[in-house]
């Protein structure tokens, strides 16, 4: 019972949400459209599951003066913060809850991003090697569209960034669509795996 | 003893973040500008799609994405809804991420004042949706199911703008301002190949290459990729020294900086595979 129920579930939402897609009358919409909201509250739910998560795994960390156990505490002060200022005045502009996300939150997670421009630079010195022709052949187009992605690049001649979009629209897009398609096939037969109950890895088994 | 190549090699990783520091941090301070000619870009298709649109028609702007990415997306956000707004197109703003219904408020807002639009009237903000993909097929058949308030908690009914918005059939355009997933995936082949709703947008950089195929079949109708997408809408739009053009200088030095280094790297590298080293 414990394999037939979750499979029978699976079996009957897949097939709905597979005919709501082609056939838009009713009974099909309302259970289509029903479900749909129900997915939206179950994702929602796992916000509250990753909170949490979040204070447990920070907690346990403090408790045990696990490694860099030090920056728990100040992620427990941050998230709660925000968790009740945002509570008890809400989120609306002008608030306590949204000056400290766009004085306080908005730069700190830009400032995180704007780290990886040093460490791209300090990868790309390393790494980046014209070590056979396919390599070179990458290094040059890599060129190219950095200089195509700035003005500099047009100042230096005017046919670069003319370059980078032909780069970028046919071979990268060639490439990106073989990608693309091959993804998608993935997904539709993994998704048809699922509903008729042959893959069955995400009911925590190992087949 | 080791010559100039190998040193050239083993060059402290260090010295490369300060003269990268530098090179963002010079530009910067010394005002440095560069003009910044808009091509056949597909920037320059979105600027002209959102043009031709005429005023009272309706766009549903989605800032999906968070703080990280906001240096380069909220510049594109500031351009594109004073473009809207200047044309006199109401936005209905929404987000498919947590935090980006904060940063849209923020954008639409002053943005808003700065033009005299008025809040309900000439835009809205919904907030934020948990879902995904299954949210905007949702959005498909009925808005007020998913949105039922606003950012604000001002029920849908009570939004005068809203009064003649139904469901995504309703918009002439959706805009999402995406910085990974969800984002222009989900809008295009929910909002645009399901409900045939146009969808144009903005992305990361590094995002950008991707999008490239929806561009070529015609699933979006333009694309701002990166600070250099945001600086050709500015630039088309005209606004005066915004801060996608200003970036613009230090993000040539920037890339010119990484350039020398992996020059330097392949040439301390060939050096050394010419004397049998390794390679």
């Amino acid at each position: 019972m414990r394999l037939v129920i979750p499979l029978a579930i699976t079996f009957v939402t897949g097939m709905i949400m597979v005919l709501h897609f082609f056939v838009p009358h009713q009974p099909i919409k309302f259970l289509g459209d029903n479900l749909q909201e129900w997915y939206m509250i179950v994702a929602s739910a796992a916000i509250f599951l990753g909170a949490l998560n979040l204070m447990h795994v920070h907690l346990r960390k403090i408790k045990l003066k696990l490694k860099n156990w030090k920056y728990s505490p100040i992620t427990i002060i941050g998230f709660l913060l925000m968790l009740v200022t945002g509570l008890i005045y809400g989120v609306t502009e002008g608030k306590p809850f949204d000056f400290m996300f766009m004085n306080l939150v908005a730069p700190m997670g830009a400032t995180m991003f704007s780290l990886l421009a040093f460490f791209v630079a300090s990868a790309a010195f390393r790494a980046f090697r014209a070590s056979n022709w396919r390599a070179t052949l990458l290094l040059t187009a890599a060129f190219i569209v950095m200089l195509g992605q700035v003005p500099i690049g047009a100042m230096i001649w005017d046919k670069i960034p003319l370059a980078k979009v032909w780069l970028m629209s046919i071979p990268n897009t060639a490439g990106q669509r073989a990608v693309m398609i091959g993804a998608a096939m993935g997904v539709v037969s993994t998704s048809l795996r699922m509903i008729f109950g042959i893959e069955r890895s995400y009911l925590g088994g190992t087949d | 003893m080791a010559s100039i190549f190998e040193k050239l090699g083993n060059t402290d990783r260090r010295i490369i973040f300060i003269l990268i520091a530098l090179a963002v941090i010079i530009p910067i301070i010394t005002h440095l500008t560069f003009p910044n000619p808009v091509g056949a870009e597909p920037s320059r298709d979105m600027y002209e799609y959102v043009d031709a649109m005429p005023s009272g028609c309706n766009v549903l702007l989605s800032f999906d994405y968070d703080p990280s990415t906001m240096p380069e997306l909220q510049p594109m956000a500031v351009a594109i809804v004073t473009h809207l707004m200047n044309k006199d197109i109401n936005i209905v703003g929404m987000a498919l991420w947590p935090q980006g219904a904060s940063l849209g408020q923020e954008v639409m807002s002053s943005v808003a004042d700065s033009l005299g639009k008025v809040q309900y009237e000439d835009w809205c903000n919904l907030g934020y949706k948990t879902g995904g993909g299954i949210m905007i097929v949702r959005l498909g058949s009925s808005m007020s199911a998913v949105f039922p308030t606003d950012r604000d908690n001002l029920p849908w009914e009570e939004i005068p703008m809203l009064e003649y918005i139904s469901d995504l059939s309703s918009f002439d355009l959706v805009i999402s301002l995406s910085a990974g997933d969800p984002g222009i995936p989900a809008w295009v082949m929910m909002a645009g190949d399901r409900f045939g709703v146009p969808v144009g947008g903005g992305c990361t950089a590094v995002s950008a290459p991707q999008f490239y195929t929806y561009l070529q079949t015609g699933q979006m109708v333009g694309m701002l990729g990166g600070l250099k997408g945001a600086a050709d809408y500015e630039t088309l739009v005209g606004i005066e020294g915004g801060p996608a053009v200003r970036g613009m200088a230090p993000q040539s030095v920037a890339h010119l900086v990484i350039m020398l280094f992996i020059v330097i790297g392949n040439v301390a590298y060939l050096s050394e595979k010419k004397k049998g080293g390794r390679g």
